[in-house]
């Protein structure tokens, strides 16, 4: 087990790559602590994969340095890393029965018989496989197939790191909350350093106990599932994270008033004026409806109930922002006016969260 | 695949039943005729029952064929086979250079059979050949036909030449269907080159390789055209194989009894083992399909 | 936390090293014949003879020249192109419905039909020489290019159904059904709609076809005589007659190789799968 850093990080597929635009990853420095869960959070093609693959050394970056326990590990090899990988799509070994698939990586590595014998079994009865050791793993589903994926992951004790690389995407919905389940019990009781690389944000908030998203190459933020929601440091972790996501604004920020167009909206913090192009950012948990007139004038344009709470969806000058109404509220209609709590608004300069000058919570 | 019961579906293969039947079937009945019947010409046939069959049976001759037949059949599967596999594993997996050795492989494969004969006898020979004139330079006197296992030798090289292309093509685009990740995961296992080759390539390679090894045992089953150009089946008849055999009873000796005789057992025994091969292929097929 | 040092790479290096060394002793293998066919087809017939030279001392076009002058050559090229596109066209339209019929029907018997057309395959074209020869001779089509581009469908029509039922496999029926949904009739949808969509397998079946038909030196042999002489008559005709004209006979030997290797160029990507009777 190992602290992993990454320092000055990026990669590029090009052989020659010019601009930033031809880097895949842009510079990434990162440290993943010894024992932690982690989930690499981001949409399609944001360079995600890529960076597990270079901290499992299938891909050597283009620059920059990845230090296991202050070890230099950027050029070495896959196997001198002693890293687990589950791959997206289950890769099982189809002419070798359960058994020997777990056992695979252990025989390589010279283990004892004995101690693959006793080891292959408790991670069969963990992975609930235990009753089909001797069949062939051709033939299994593909939820079977997965989990011995998993379970080859886990097989050996004293690996860095287990890296996950979407492992649940062609698991059946059910199963998927039960593997995670296992996954999250196996870290608790092995204290594995993971890192679970995924699009889905139930599976990462649910899964990690820190959530590094990135976006466009780049780590937009690493949190705690609570920061990531109350203090998302990018317009694109206020939008990704929370369903559903965040409601921007653009707005002109002096001091701690936000000026939209005609309308004042008061700030929980006072800020200097921030450069660029600026915009104030609140979750719809706390947008509220208000018969007060100095509230911002919507239109309810839609309604979802969606069991525990309602979505209201509101169209504002040519805006369409969300509130969450818990159930039990009467539900507004027509023309009606919207309050923001100010503590929890945002301010972003750029797309990038703005440190308030003076008090408040934000 | 779930299909539709439609027996309409006759009417789209009857043009392709047709033809072949015309093609196939009708020209059958022709060997089967003449198999069972003798003729002094002038289409009087009279009818002989099996004795054709006895006759070809008792003479050494088509023994003689089908032994040469059968050891030159498995010797070219042994060597191309794994030569092929060897060659597709070197080859390179993308770009400019998988395409130009894909394109200079395939190129023996779609040379007439009777130039790859002609290519061949040129190439080795001793005065004017490249081949021939460079053993002559180290001291071996090398001409195609002088002996039989110089004959042999180069049957069997001009078939490991002209073929072992098929099997690195059809092994190469096995191994092309083989996704990174397997390859990956081997590598975090810890897999030795063998267990990647043995648990990962091989596996995913049998389909395929079912497929190259009975297009060659039946094409080299079948082989005329190659020992027909360069050795004529000799010296003697050390490279007389089957077809050649056949062709020279029927054309040559004009032989049509005991020819069509020998045609029928011949193709009964290709017939033989298409079957098996057909089964296991359709088998797979089938347990690929379950599991996926 | 393993050994942080670097794994030595010399034994990786090394069976790459070994698997390239293979790599080009096998290329060479296969291009030297190949290479030294078209090296004595630009040299005179006293070069060859005379002396041993890897690159000709006096190139001369002399022996294309020859073929290209002489009838009883080059018509040999135009009989043997004449049959092998009559076969691909024939071959290739029976094929396709029949193909489709096997990919998207079950019918009483399809399983043994598809077997049986297998078998035609692998039929060794020495049983059906003799057949042949009476059957066509009797029917009045001995000598000509119909008759051998007919005899050629025996293994050439179960090749291009396997290879097109292969392709057809790939294509989700869902197509089809919102085609009919959408009013096509089964003709239209088939051309329209159907066919684009195959049209590389279409191009690896006649290419396959063509091919076959192409290198085959036994049944065109036998079905013809003098008014359609194939190049491959010529060629072995021509070999023994006049016994020394290297010259000549290694650029019709160049000239047969020239259509393969340029259509190989446009289906490299397919090749292998062709091979396969599509089954990759």
């Amino acid at each position: 087990m190992a602290r992993i850093e990454l320092k000055d990080l990026a990669h590029s597929y090009l052989p020659k790559p010019g601009g930033e635009d031809d880097f895949a990853l842009k510079t990434i420095d990162l440290d993943w602590d010894d024992g932690g869960a982690y989930a690499l959070l981001g949409a399609s093609g944001c360079g995600k994969s890529t960076l597990l693959n270079i901290i499992s050394g299938l891909l050597e970056p283009t620059r920059g340095q990845i230090l296991f326990d202050g070890a230099d590990m950027t050029h070495a090899p896959t196997t001198a890393r002693n890293i687990a990988q589950v791959f997206q799509f289950p890769v099982v070994y189809d002419t070798m029965t359960v058994r020997d698939n777990l056992a695979f990586p252990l025989r390589n590595r010279g283990m004892q018989a004995s101690y693959i014998k006793d080891r292959v079994q408790q991670i069969a009865q963990m992975i609930g496989m235990d009753s089909q050791l001797s069949r062939k793993a051709r033939g299994l589903t593909a939820d079977e197939k997965q989990k011995i994926s998993l379970g080859r992951g886990m097989v050996r004790e004293d690996v860095n790191a287990i890296l996950f690389d979407e492992p649940l995407t062609v698991i059946d919905p059910h199963m998927k909350w039960e593997l995670r389940t296992q996954l999250k019990q196996l870290h608790r009781e092995f204290g594995h350093t993971m890192i679970y690389v995924t699009h889905d944000q139930t599976e990462a908030l649910t899964f990690a106990d820190k959530v590094v998203v990135m976006h466009d190459g780049r780590v937009v933020q690493l949190g705690t599932p609570e920061e990531l929601f109350e203090r998302p440091e990018h317009t694109f972790v206020g939008y990704f994270i929370g369903s559903p996501g965040m409601n921007l604004l653009d707005a002109k920020i002096d001091g701690n008033m936000a000026t939209i167009g005609s309308h004042q909206i008061p700030l929980g913090a006072g800020y200097k004026s921030p450069e660029g192009h600026t915009q104030i950012g609140i979750r719809p948990e706390f947008v509220t409806f208000t018969t007060d007139a100095s509230g911002l004038p919507v239109q309810v344009t839609q309604v979802e109930d969606v069991g525990r709470h309602r979505i209201v969806r509101v169209g504002f000058e040519g805006n369409t922002l969300c509130a969450v109404l818990p159930e039990g509220t009467p539900l507004p209609e027509g023309t009606q006016h919207i309050a923001f709590m100010p503590e929890q608004i945002g301010v972003f300069a750029n797309d990038w969260r703005v440190t308030p000058q003076t008090g408040g919570a934000s | 695949m779930d299909k539709p019961q439609n027996n309409r579906a006759w009417f789209m293969v009857l043009p392709v039943l047709l033809l072949v039947a015309f093609s196939a079937i009708i020209p059958l009945m022709t060997v089967v005729n003449y198999a069972f019947n003798d003729t002094f010409g002038n289409n009087a046939f009279f009818w002989v029952g099996v004795e054709w069959f006895k006759e070809t049976l008792e003479s050494d001759r088509m023994w003689g064929a089908l032994q040469r037949q059968l050891i030159f059949s498995f010797t070219i599967l042994a060597i191309e086979v794994p030569l092929g596999i060897a060659v597709a594993l070197a080859m390179p997996k993308k770009g400019v250079w998988a395409s130009v050795c894909l394109v200079l492989f395939a190129l023996p494969l779609l040379i007439p059979w009777n130039v790859v004969g002609t290519i061949w006898q040129v190439f080795a020979r001793i005065d004017i050949g490249l081949l021939g004139y460079s053993l002559g330079l180290i001291g071996i006197d090398f001409n195609l036909g002088q002996n039989a296992s110089a004959a042999w030798v180069s049957v069997i090289m001009m078939d490991v030449w002209h073929w072992t292309s098929l099997v690195v093509l059809l092994a190469y685009a096995g191994l092309q269907s083989i996704p990174d990740a397997y390859y990956q995961a081997a590598k975090i296992d810890q897999a030795s080159r063998w267990a990647v080759f043995r648990y990962v390539e091989l596996p995913k390679l049998k389909g395929v390789l079912l497929i190259a090894v009975l297009l060659r045992f039946m094409d080299s089953f079948m082989i005329y055209t190659e020992p027909f150009v360069v050795t004529g089946g000799g010296p003697g008849s050390a490279t007389t194989f089957l077809s050649i055999d056949l062709v020279k009873m029927a054309l040559g000796q004009f032989d049509l009894g005991p020819a069509a005789a020998f045609s029928i057992m011949y193709f009964l025994v290709i017939l033989l083992v298409s079957w098996a091969f057909y089964t296991i292929m359709v088998n797979l097929d089938r347990e690929e399909e379950r599991n996926e | 936390m393993s050994t942080s040092t670097v794994q030595p790479t010399d034994k990786a290096g090394l069976r790459r090293l070994a698997s390239y060394a293979m790599l080009i002793v096998y290329l060479l293998f296969l291009i030297l014949p190949i290479y030294w066919l078209v090296n004595m087809s630009f040299k005179p017939n006293v070069e060859i003879l005379n002396q041993l030279t890897l690159i000709p001392q006096n190139p001369t076009l002399g022996n294309y020249a020859n073929i290209l002058t002489d009838p009883t050559w080059y018509m040999g090229y135009v009989h043997s192109l004449t049959y092998v596109i009559l076969n691909t066209v024939i071959s290739v339209t029976v094929a396709l419905p029949a193909a489709y019929a096997f990919s998207r029907y079950s019918f009483i018997g399809d399983k043994h039909l598809f077997f049986w057309l297998l078998t035609n395959r692998m039929a060794p074209p020495a049983v059906f020489v003799l057949p042949f020869f009476q059957l066509y001779s009797s029917i009045g089509l001995f000598d000509t290019h119909l008759a051998v581009a007919l005899a050629h469908c025996l293994f050439n029509v179960p090749l291009a159904v396997w290879i097109l039922e292969g392709f057809m496999r790939g294509v989700p029926k869902e197509i089809d059904e919102t085609a009919y949904i959408d009013g096509y009739s089964w003709f239209r949808f088939f051309t329209r709609i159907f066919m684009p969509l195959i049209s590389s397998g279409i191009g690896v079946a006649a290419f396959f076809c063509f091919m076959f038909s192409w290198v085959d030196l036994l049944i065109s042999r036998t079905l013809t005589s003098t008014e359609v002489k194939t190049i491959g008559v010529a060629m072995t005709r021509t070999s023994s007659a006049t016994g020394l004209d290297y010259g000549t006979l290694a650029a019709a030997g160049v000239l047969t190789i020239i259509p393969g290797a340029l259509v190989i160029w446009f289906v490299r990507n397919y090749i292998a799968k062709g091979f396969a009777l599509g089954r990759v």
